[in-house]
């Protein structure tokens, strides 16, 4: 008996940290290293049928959103240092690194984060971030790709992202891009799978409610890549995609494929207007 | 005399399937609902055992029901969320027909939910196999078996005001 209400107890703890967690902090402001003032809510872009736009940050809990407040507390830092590492590095047949052709990263990459995926007039393709740099890879530096959401490439996006912090996010959604962008909301409201749930009924219709143990946000994704407490990597944002889809008892997409291109640009639009914030810090 | 004892043994058989719920066991694809989306007759025959049907609802691997739903009877399993309605006095506000048709497949009680199905195994958009991200096999079985259904409706029909 005694043992039964100490159980009690403690699950009514958990219970109410939650709820406190769940609603802390959602008003902070988001500034990174004293200096790098963050837009985490804003009024929704035409296209989207939201009042407010939010980053996740302003849905952790006060803990995890102070690691993000400082590079030197934001773990995910350390794989923009490896990158660049990678960023300097002489590799392939061409014998050249991504330093030979672009230069300094800080000025040559600075606002790319904020505008792709993006419509690339020579390829006649959409192209995400990921795809931008392999084509590099491959057709400047004679090098292998890298894996689509390997621990290289998203490093690599990572230390992209840092140059456009603090930019708004603003992906092109009409002219080439359209059709993709069309293609990308129709996955988006999709129910998929044994659970038959789509992107909308967690992060639009249910977004700031407990779903189990997780504070659900809008599902936007100016924060990626994302450091997550839960995994303890930077995460790619299509295997995020990848792992939304298979918690619906669903068959997922493959990352790199067109169907999570095109809802990688619809994902992105949804977030026009919000800073660039990554490497962000999720739980 | 050896056929005799053959046919006796069979009986028995058939009637030890019967009881374990699977001789009377109505099929996913076989469930009639009302005009209302309630399904008056048991899935298995059997009663459904409410303290299984509580660890069902607790348990992520099965009903998980606990994720959208609030439940004080349940507030020994830590995190209830909050994207379905609190489940407590659901006893008294539904009957059984109800509850059963809501656990079978809430879209037929109401129109287009978020609450998943649980005894539904067709219709799906790309099912998977459980959490694995991978295809779902032809014979994809529902996620909750018949008696497991018995069992959270017979839980549900504990939770009076
Ligand atoms: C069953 C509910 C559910 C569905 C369906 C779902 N998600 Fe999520 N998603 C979550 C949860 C829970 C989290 C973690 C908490 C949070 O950030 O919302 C999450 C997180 C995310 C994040 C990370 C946000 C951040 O700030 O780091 C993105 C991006 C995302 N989801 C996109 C999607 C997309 C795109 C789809 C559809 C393909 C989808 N989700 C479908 C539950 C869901
Ligand atoms: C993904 C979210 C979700 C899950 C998981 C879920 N439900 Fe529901 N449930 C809902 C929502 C939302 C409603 C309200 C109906 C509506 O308007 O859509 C509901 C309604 C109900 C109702 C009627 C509520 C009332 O009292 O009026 C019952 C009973 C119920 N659910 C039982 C269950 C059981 C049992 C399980 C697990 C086997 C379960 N639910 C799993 C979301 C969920």
């Amino acid at each position: 008996m005694a043992k039964l209400t100490v159980t009690t107890a403690i699950a009514a703890c958990a219970l109410m940290g939650g709820a406190v967690a769940a609603s802390a902090d959602e008003n902070a402001t988001l500034i990174v290293n004293g200096e790098i003032e963050m837009v985490t809510r804003t009024a929704a872009p035409d296209h989207v049928p939201l009042g407010e736009i939010r980053s996740g940050w302003t849905f952790r809990t006060g803990e995890t959103q102070a690691l993000q407040m400082d590079d030197f507390d934001n773990p995910g830092m350390i794989f923009v240092d490896q990158a660049i590492d990678a960023w300097n590095t002489v590799e392939g047949s061409a014998e050249k690194s991504c330093a030979s052709c672009h230069e300094d990263v800080e000025t040559s990459m600075e606002g790319v984060r904020a505008v792709y995926p993006k419509w690339n007039e020579d390829a006649g393709e959409l192209r995400t971030l990921a795809m931008q740099i392999n084509d590099c890879r491959e057709s400047q530096m004679g090098a292998e790709p890298y894996g689509y959401t390997s621990a290289d490439m998203t490093a690599m996006e990572a230390l992209i992202s840092v140059q456009s912090r603090g930019m708004p996010v603003n992906v092109a959604i009409d002219g080439p891009a359209a059709p993709y962008w069309e293609m990308g909301k129709e996955i988006y409201y999709t129910r998929y799978g044994q659970l038959e749930l789509s992107c909308a009924n967690c992060h639009e219709d249910n977004y700031d409610n407990m779903i189990r143990a997780d504070h659900l946000s809008q599902g936007q994704i100016n924060g990626f890549p994302t450091y997550r407490l839960k995994n303890a990597k930077l995460n790619q944002v299509q295997d995020r995609f990848k792992g939304c889809v298979r918690d619906t008892r669903g068959e997922t997409f493959s990352p790199g494929g067109p169907e999570f291109i095109a809802l990688e640009l619809y994902v992105a639009s949804r977030g026009n207007g919000l800073s660039v914030e990554g490497p962000s810090v999720r739980n | 005399m050896k056929h005799l004892s053959n046919m006796i043994a069979a009986a028995g058989l058939a009637v030890l399937g019967a009881s374990a719920g699977h001789a009377a066991e109505t099929a996913p694809g076989a469930v009639s609902h009302d005009e209302y989306g309630g399904v008056a007759t048991s899935l298995t025959g059997a009663p459904g055992d409410p303290a299984r049907g509580a660890e069902i609802m607790t348990s992520r691997g099965l009903g998980n029901c606990i994720a959208c739903h609030q439940v004080s009877a349940l507030s020994h399993a830590p995190w209830h969320g909050e994207v379905g309605p609190p489940l407590d006095g659901a006893g008294d506000r539904w009957t059984e027909a109800d509850l059963r048709g809501i656990v079978v497949n809430s879209k037929m009680v109401f129109d287009g939910t978020i609450m998943p199905a649980y005894y539904k195994v067709s219709g799906f958009t790309r099912p998977g196999d459980l959490y694995t991200g991978k295809a779902a096999p032809a014979d994809l079985p529902p996620v909750l078996t018949a008696q497991q259904v018995e069992d959270v409706v017979a839980f549900l029909l504990t939770l009076k005001d």
